[in-house]
């Protein structure tokens, strides 16, 4: 993609740069992008890890209709604090923060992101927002049980620490904001020279439509849950009704923020997948433009129709229409996607490496998640399967056997560039199979479920859904095998994986021009652009070789 | 003066200036204040976003320079503004049709 070698060898990388601190200090206080994206990585996973145990602790207590392993009161923290965690820790950050940081510069030939401060002061507010969240499940008062959507009137009467939790997504609400705010001035300013947008990777489209989302829809949910806060302390009646307040303010308030939210989660993953795919099919992406204009359009429509959440609250005929019809209007961006994606596959020179297998997930199952949410999105479907699990099946396709998968593929993707060595490939097909089979046996039951009437965030449940719940059970537990051999095995080769070359995989963006890790400061020399991310007419022979 | 001396170059507002803007802010205040014990019925909602909107005009414009930035920042501003237009507009939706 360049006219030049952008780095000479003797330039030490990343992990041996001079810092000024020592030791953790050299990483905890470091304004390396780099450094900062793994900062956050470590910390993502770390917070998946909780998230996935008391998931995998719910569907535990849903294998029997009656009690099985916890009190109702701990199963409704449970899913509160799973919910909390998997999206204000998890999936929110987890491309912006991991990926962005590590990539962005490295994409768009720059040597770090435009603030490397604001960026330092982004990581330490999400781990101060991280760490309240985490506190609040063992102050006195106990977690909180509202469910992560801290609903009103419930979250102000409460008696456990909501406060707390809500502090916490005020703050890490903060820490996404500067992130946006950074990545939107660092494309602007710090392009290579050459890099013009149209010579994008077509993951920072993506980025930077989600920073604009970042920017304009969270300062909402922020003075959204501080109104709550101000309501719980000096009982001003803003949301609850026998204060003159309406809750129903609060829920459009609460969606304006956490609609477009999913779309911070899931339009960085579809950034990766736009990447991945041509990289491993060996041509072209196909409808570059209609996939980098569709990513704008999913951030502005998809901005616009949050109150599809709230069809059964009383809205009026007039709002529900106009939000059912915004609904319908976002698929037909988030389509041209699926088919170009699936288009850029056909006749492609195919490898099918295990982060592609992670992509072909992805499209399938965020298929079934984006169609579900169609479903939902028809006023008619809506009021028969609002509150059931069919919300939490689709919700899941979307987030899970999107983003989650995604996420899991981006990081094999991008391992050798980020530690220097390649993944050993057996175990990360058998993670992949595990989990893609694992994953389907979990969330389709919980289609089927919340069709029959099955009502999510209950206890008890009648004896006619107990054997599609035991169903869901079990493939939780293989998807969870699944996780572990992936995890393990990303530990492992860290040890023991071959020592990665620049571009193992014949890629034709930036990141793969320099060195596997990169340099301190990623480009000896600026580079100069000449040629579009995905021509791989250069690559071709410098992949023969280093095979 | 090069380009990238132009782009940094400081605008200075006399202190006077940001004098009387705080004080028109503090005047909108009151009329805000003062508008709140008369009963306007539904224009209740249009005065007060109208002298809000007053007041922000004014922050953005003077204290946070977007009259002297380049068109650039303005546009990214507005980006802002009409975002939140829309948003309110989308919600009335929901209220004006009860």
């Amino acid at each position: 993609m360049t006219t030049a070698a952008t780095v000479a060898d003797t330039v030490p990388d990343f992990y041996h740069e001079k810092t000024r601190f020592k030791g953790i200090f050299g990483w905890i206080f470091s304004t390396d992008h780099k450094r900062i994206g793994l900062l956050y990585l470590f910390a993502v996973i770390t917070f998946f890890l909780v998230g996935m145990i008391l998931g995998v602790l719910m569907r535990l207590e849903m294998l029997t209709p009656e009690n099985t392993i916890v009190t109702p009161q701990t199963y409704n923290t449970f899913f509160t604090l799973h919910g909390i965690i998997m999206i204000f820790l998890v999936v929110i950050p987890a491309f912006p923060a991991v990926f962005g940081n590590f990539l962005l510069p490295l994409m768009i030939g720059a040597k770090d992101v435009f603030f490397p401060r604001l960026n330092l002061l982004s990581w330490w507010l999400f781990i101060a927002g991280g760490t309240l969240a985490l506190v609040s499940i063992f102050l006195p008062g106990g977690a909180a049980d509202t469910g992560w959507t801290f609903y009103v009137p419930y979250s102000i009467r409460s008696n456990t620490n909501i406060i707390p939790a809500l502090m916490a997504a005020f703050i890490l609400g903060f820490s996404s904001i500067l992130t946006g705010l950074n990545f939107i001035t660092t494309i602007h300013r710090m392009r290579a020279p050459g890099m013009t947008w149209f010579k994008m990777p077509l993951f920072v489209w993506s980025l930077y439509s989600t920073a604009w989302v970042q920017i304009l829809a969270t300062p909402i949910i922020g003075i959204t849950l501080l109104l709550v806060v101000i309501e719980r302390l000096f009982g001003v009646g803003i949301f609850d009704p026998t204060l003159g307040g309406d809750p129903v303010l609060y829920q459009h308030l609460f969606w304006m923020y956490s609609h477009p939210a999913v779309y911070i989660i899931i339009l960085p993953a579809m950034g990766v997948v736009s990447d991945i795919i041509p990289v491993f099919a060996r041509r072209t992406i196909f409808g570059y433009k209609f996939i980098a204009y569709s990513s704008i359009a999913i951030a502005a429509v998809g901005s616009l129709v949050w109150a599809h959440h709230m069809f059964t609250v009383g809205m009026s005929n007039t709002g529900m229409f106009i939000f059912s019809l915004l609904t319908f209007i976002v698929a037909i961006p988030s389509a041209i996607k699926v088919f170009n994606w699936v288009a850029t596959l056909y006749k492609g020179s195919i490898q099918l490496e295990v982060p592609l297998l992670f992509m072909l997930a992805f499209i399938m199952q965020f298929s079934i998640g984006g169609l579900t949410g169609l479903m939902l999105g028809a006023l008619s479907v809506n009021i028969h399967v609002t509150d059931t699990y069919f919300v939490v099946g689709h919700f899941h396709y979307v987030m899970f056997g999107g983003t989650g998968f995604a996420l899991f593929g981006a990081l094999y993707y991008w391992f050798p560039k980020m530690f220097g060595r390649m993944y050993i490939k057996r175990p990360a097909f058998i993670g992949w199979l595990l989990m893609t089979v694992g994953f389907n046996i979990l969330y389709f039951p919980m289609l089927i479920l919340g069709y029959m009437g099955m009502p999510r965030r209950y206890y008890h449940y009648l004896p006619q859904f107990e054997t599609l719940h035991r169903i869901a059970t079990v493939g939780s537990w293989i998807m969870v095998i699944g996780i572990i051999i992936l995890i393990v095995n990303l530990i492992v080769s860290l040890k023991k994986g071959k020592k990665a070359p620049a571009n193992p995989w014949g890629a034709a963006t930036l990141e793969w021009t320099v060195s596997s890790p990169p340099p301190t400061e990623n480009f000896h020399e600026i580079p100069v652009v000449t040629t579009g991310p995905y021509d791989y007419s250069n690559i071709t022979q410098s992949v023969e070789e280093t095979r | 003066m090069t380009q990238h001396e132009e782009e940094h170059k400081q605008h200075r507002v006399p202190y006077g200036e940001y004098i009387l803007i705080w004080l028109g802010l503090l005047a909108l205040t009151c009329l805000t204040v003062a508008l709140a014990g008369i009963d306007l019925g539904r224009w209740v909602i249009i005065t007060a976003l109208i002298i809000a909107s007053v007041k922000s005009l004014l922050v953005m414009n003077v204290f946070m320079h977007l009259k002297y930035e380049d068109r650039m920042f303005r546009l990214f501003a507005l980006v802002a503004l009409v975002t939140f237009i829309i948003f309110i507009s989308l919600t009335f939706f929901d209220y004006a049709f009860h």
